[in-house]
């Protein structure tokens, strides 16, 4: 196990640099972030020349990317344009967004697990149409919709909620954002836990329990749910990264000042040191995710075992 | 073992719950707002792009904030947009080229510093000098000895510190040696990159990026980048415009729609940009509160005149055949609900007839016409290659709506669908393949004035190499008119060859003029007094809280 | 769906010994008994027929043109003629919601039919054969997993310009497949370690016999549940690409650039968020169940 996890952290050194330039190289052919700062007016040949020489724009991409790595070892994530250094953005930018995720997460594992499991106890039945229609419903609204319908008729039209985010974040201010967020991937989960759920009540070991006479509580809440959530367990994992990363829409409709919404920012600006230095940190939390589900696979799966 | 291996889950999502609910209830009574003084207005803001230099902005969101706490040598007024003296004690010149100014005794910075003439000479030869790199360098290209601290060369090396132009006379006068005659330009002077700059300035940059210091209405509290920004009152403000409230608390938001909703719901007074489809229901929902007049900013539309085939003689007819194509009217009522005015010259209304707009110069080739455009650009021989796109980026405004409609009304008057919207992603995008010259059809362009003169919207847009001569207009005509109106003294002469300098371009027809953008505004019923400038932005130290 | 399947390469290529095609085709043909009897495939099926009646022949259901505008009529309710009403532009919103099925079906079969093949593909091998090959592409995944889709839609298409669907239908194949290719890792490898398939191989069958004979039947069912959910986002994503400005681009018509158009217009023109919405939902419903139907047939522990 434990070799299994060195071999697994030293991977992690090919895949960051691989996304790292992956995303690097993405930016910088949106091309030369300079003229943008001129606003609508042509940019000045010599400021620009000096401003690009100054961000190490006048260098090829590989050594601009060299330069970056070395800077990043040495905990240099660059300054965004507006002279801010970029870990001062990620130091506000991460928590708000992990609470948002965390939020996104607990609606997603409870609300998508309980319909899942509902739907698949009795297939075909009322409930399970019904959680179908749900899970259909949150999918076919683009979040867009959803959030700006939310936010109108809730904060606006009803008061119940605060139409933005404030720059303190409360946990309560962020259900309705985290619960705009976890739209697409609640389906995913009641989907999923329903598909697993209805394979495993077919399955020898649950017959038997059932036939030993266990009590249905102790059937579906230990044997059943221990072996449905398998699959479960690996997306909301791998959920993780891209719900922090993916609330770009989100964060954006509700004015929440979190990853997302640099990441949009940094794009729109043609911000390599933003963007890339946010992919990166994002990059190394995905893979760490990524490394805990599988380690969870061996914990809820005893056929599973890593050398 | 497995009991009491859920049992840990159990805890463990208790403890989240936990977490959950305190978070929550601790969020509860902090609430939003905030700020210093009880008298508070909280207003929309953008993240501005620079670090607030004077000399580095050139958007509206950080001249919002420049706006107030910096005070020039002269003001526009918030109603007539006329240019008054503010810090400058006077401005004098013989000859329109040489001038004297003199600066008013015992005004302060907010740190306690005085403001002398000094703070003007250093702030404008920090705001010239290209290694510097401020983006509004070239506001100061009109003084002697700026091509020597910023060669026009992009690998020249500067070979002066210091324009030679500016010297300095004692404490309260400097004089200015222009390089040309110009002369209006002491009413540029109330343009934010003039502003003087305090001693702290020059001596710790870091500090004053992270709180800048200004001799205005108002000082800065806190600014905490990306999130917002707060003012109060700046007791060392000597000047005329003292602020009517406590202070001002800009929030950040990176969508217009959501800041429209915050103010319906309450959680801020002022939102400056109400967004284009909410237009329609501004007025109920706001009962009132809601303000829409004209603001110096003009909408166009640039033919790409670098590109040979858009350029040949007769062109112009099909340029003015398109323009005629365009049904101004009903975009401007349907798409824009009435925020724009259909243009019928190349200024604005916001500068006032006596600065130099005219409506209607622009005669019958901004009329929808479609027999007479369809008619004109067969005349001149098609549109190039049957058919064409506009582009505009995507990320700002809805350009991608009132484009469409612009096609649409093409479209209709040539009977075939020869026009298409090209949207581009980022605004630095489409920036970048404006100035180099890769967008193949027409594009979008809009100028906002940086002050309230015709020779603002003449000379950068129209004259060959002008700063922002998008299109790529040459016409030594147009060259030689907007020369012989910079030399002239007289306001009244120098404006009617600014206007034959307008008709010549009209008569090109380089650009599509499309409409007079109005600015809008919305505001909470706990504030009063609420106006936009001439630049459509508020003028915050009028505003009252009750 | 049943039609990806078998564009699957494994299909063809890695059935290795004679006897083996007539017993997949058995396989195979059990499935499609099942679908013909299955009420929620018929239903899904002919929705999806109507679908695509809709997407390649739209002439036959209305006369009007989704070009044809008319700004004097901007945001107006429905009117005689005009069931759906007109959107921003005075453009015929019935029109343009049944113009508008072509873009974004296509968008969605065709990315679910890339992603399904290309993660499945890649899923597979990984959970197969595990060790090097699973270290390998697991990283490969990993490293298009961990850039954000909208972020890489936000730069990709800025990039290049999506004026026909395929640039957009590229992009989302190209950021899309990895979380097809986990789920169907994560499947293979539970299949991979039951029993029959323990004893396949002790009957010695190859490699290619035991993917295609028992992992492919066993393991596909949370792919073609997590695909067809992903079909109906697919459509969605490109609405989202069309809100951030870097979607389909004009002249194609699709429901994501209505939908997006419509969202800013929810209080003045709720009708113009509702029909191009309604077919989207209605598509993903379609598919859904289908999904269903061919997972239930697919199954052989169900039978």
């Amino acid at each position: 196990m434990g070799r299994y996890v060195i071999r697994r952290l030293l991977q992690m050194v090919p895949v960051f640099l691989g996304t790292t330039f992956l995303i690097f190289a993405m930016v910088h052919v949106l091309g030369d972030p300079v003229a943008a700062m001129f606003g609508d007016r042509t940019p000045d040949p010599a400021t620009a020349a000096a401003i690009r020489h100054d961000l190490g724009l006048d260098l090829p991409l590989w050594q601009q990317y060299l330069n970056y790595l070395g800077d990043i070892v040495q905990g240099d994530f660059g300054k965004a344009f507006n002279g801010q250094p970029v870990t001062e953005l990620m130091g506000t930018a991460f928590p708000v967004t992990l609470k948002l995720t965390l939020v996104a997460i607990v609606f997603e594992a409870v609300i998508g697990v309980a319909l899942g499991m509902i739907s698949g106890l009795r297939p075909g039945g009322f409930a399970d149409n019904g959680a179908l229609a749900f899970t259909l419903l949150i999918i076919s609204v683009p979040t867009f919709v959803t959030g700006y319908l939310l936010q109108y008729l809730l904060g606006v039209k009803w008061g119940v909620i605060n139409v933005s985010v404030s720059s303190e974040t409360g946990i309560g201010e962020l259900l309705i954002p985290g619960l705009v967020v976890a739209g697409v991937s609640l389906a995913y989960v009641t989907r999923l836990t329903r598909t697993s759920v209805a394979e495993n009540m077919r399955t020898d070991y649950l017959r038997t329990a059932v036939a030993k006479g266990l009590p249905r509580r102790r059937v579906v809440g230990v044997h059943l749910m221990r072996n449905s959530l398998i699959p479960v367990v690996t997306f909301v994992g791998a959920d993780i990264g891209s719900l922090m990363a993916g609330a770009i829409i989100t964060e954006r409709i509700f004015n929440i000042h979190g990853v997302g919404f640099q990441l949009y920012n940094g794009v729109l600006r043609q911000n390599v040191q933003t963007v890339v230095g946010f992919v990166t940190v994002l990059v190394l939390v995905f893979l760490l995710a990524n490394l805990l589900v599988d380690l969870l696979y061996a914990v809820l799966d005893p056929r599973i075992r890593y050398a | 073992m497995r009991g009491a291996k859920s049992a840990k889950w159990v805890a463990a999502a208790i403890v989240v719950a936990t977490a959950a609910t305190a978070c929550g209830s601790s969020d509860d009574s902090s609430g939003s707002g905030g700020g210093g003084g009880g008298n508070v207005v909280r207003a929309s803001w953008a993240d501005p792009q620079n670090p607030l230099e004077p000399a580095n902005t050139n958007e509206v969101q950080g001249g919002k904030v420049l706006d107030m706490i910096f005070e020039g040598l002269k003001v526009y007024n918030p109603k007539t947009g006329a240019a008054e003296d503010a810090m400058a004690e006077s401005i004098d010149s013989k000859d329109q080229q040489n001038f004297t100014i003199k600066v008013k005794d015992g005004y302060k910075f907010s740190d306690g510093t005085a403001v002398t003439a000094k703070s003007y000479v250093d702030a404008w030869n920090y705001g010239a000098l290209v290694t510097n790199k401020q983006n509004s360098s070239y506001f100061f290209s009109d003084i002697k000895g700026y091509d020597e601290v910023h060669p026009a060369d992009e690998t020249s090396k500067p070979s002066a510190k210091t324009m030679s132009g500016l010297k300095l006379v004692d404490d309260s006068t400097f004089t200015v040696a222009l390089k040309t005659k110009a002369s209006t330009w002491p009413e540029r002077l109330g343009y934010k990159a003039f502003a003087p700059l305090p001693e702290m300035f020059f001596t710790d940059h870091a500090a004053y990026l992270a709180k800048p210091v200004g001799n205005g209405p108002y000082k800065v509290d806190s600014y905490t980048k990306g999130t917002g920004l707060k003012l109060s009152v700046n007791e060392n403000y000597g000047g005329e415009s003292k602020p009517a409230n406590d202070g001002v608390e800009l929030k950040v938001y990176t969508d217009n729609n959501t800041a429209y909703n915050d103010l319906q719901a309450g959680n801020i007074d002022l939102v400056d940009d109400i967004p284009a489809a909410q237009l329609g229901n501004a007025e109920s929902d706001l009962q009132g509160r809601f303000i829409n007049q004209p603001a110096g900013i003009i909408q166009t539309v640039s033919f790409p005149l670098y590109k040979g085939e858009w350029n040949k003689p007769g062109m112009e007819k099909v340029r003015q055949g398109l323009s005629m194509a365009i049904d101004r009217e009903a975009i401007t009522k349907q798409i824009f609900q009435g925020s724009r005015t259909p243009a019928s010259d190349l200024t604005s209304p916001a500068i006032g007839v006596d600065g130099g707009f005219k409506e209607g110069l622009a005669g019958d080739t901004v009329k929808y016409d479609p027999a007479k455009a369809k008619a004109l650009i067969t005349e001149g021989g098609g549109i190039p290659g049957g058919k064409f796109t506009i582009s505009s980026n995507a990320d700002t405004g809805s350009h991608k709506d009132w484009i469409d409609a612009v096609c649409n009304s093409i479209n209709k008057t040539m009977g075939d669908n020869v026009c298409t919207a090209n949207m581009v992603g980022t605004f630095g995008d489409f920036r970048n393949q404006v100035v180099n010259e890769k967008i193949d059809g027409l594009f979008r362009t809009g100028w906002q004035m940086d002050y309230p003169l015709i020779e603002n919207f003449i000379t950068p847009l129209y004259t060959t190499n002008g700063s922002s001569n998008d299109a790529k207009y040459s016409n030594p005509k147009v060259d030689q008119l907007v020369a012989q109106a910079n030399a002239e003294p007289d306001t009244k002469k120098a404006i009617s060859l600014f206007q034959d300098a307008e008709r010549q371009v009209i008569a090109d027809m380089p650009i599509i003029p499309l409409w007079y953008q109005n600015g809008t505004a919305g505001y909470s019923d706990r504030v009063e007094n609420v106006q936009l400038n001439p630049f459509s932005v508020p003028v915050f130290t009028d505003i009252t809280v009750k | 769906m049943p039609d990806v399947l078998q564009k699957n390469p494994e299909n063809t290529a890695a059935a290795p010994a004679a006897a083996a095609p007539e017993k997949a085709r058995s396989l195979w043909g059990d499935a499609v008994a099942t679908l013909l009897r299955s009420p929620v495939f018929l239903i899904s099926g002919l929705l999806i027929l109507l679908l695509l009646t809709v997407a390649f022949w739209p002439g036959l259901f209305t006369s009007m043109s989704p070009y044809d505008c008319d700004l004097a009529h901007s945001r107006q309710g429905s009117a005689p003629g005009h069931p759906f009403g007109f959107d921003v532009q005075g453009c015929d919103v019935y029109a343009r919601t049944l113009y508008g099925a072509k873009a974004s079906v296509e968008v969605g079969v065709f990315v679910t039919a890339g992603v399904f093949l290309l993660g499945g593909l890649l899923g597979m091998l990984a959970g197969f054969f595990g060790g090097w090959w699973d270290s390998l592409l697991s990283r490969i995944t990993d490293i298009f997993f961990g850039i954000p889709i909208v972020l890489g839609g936000l730069v990709i298409l800025s990039v290049i310009k999506a004026n026909t669907v395929w640039p957009v239908i590229g992009f989302m194949i190209a950021f899309g497949w990895p979380p097809i290719a986990r789920v169907a890792r994560g499947s293979v490898i539970t299949v991979k370690q039951q029993d029959f398939v323990q004893a396949a191989k002790a009957l010695g069958a190859g490699n290619g016999r035991i993917m295609l004979r028992h992992i492919v039947p066993n393991a596909v069912a949370p792919v073609i549940v997590v695909s067809t959910i992903a079909l109906g986002t697919y459509i969605s994503l490109e609405a989202t690409l069309s809100f951030l400005g870097v979607g389909l681009q004009p002249p194609t018509v699709s429901w994501g650039q209505d939908i997006s158009t419509a969202a800013a217009q929810y209080r003045n023109a709720p009708h113009m968020l509702l029909w191009p919405a309604g077919a989207l939902s209605l598509t993903v419903l379609s598919f859904i169940m289908l999904g269903e139907a061919v997972r239930g047939a697919l199954d052989p522990k169900q039978r």
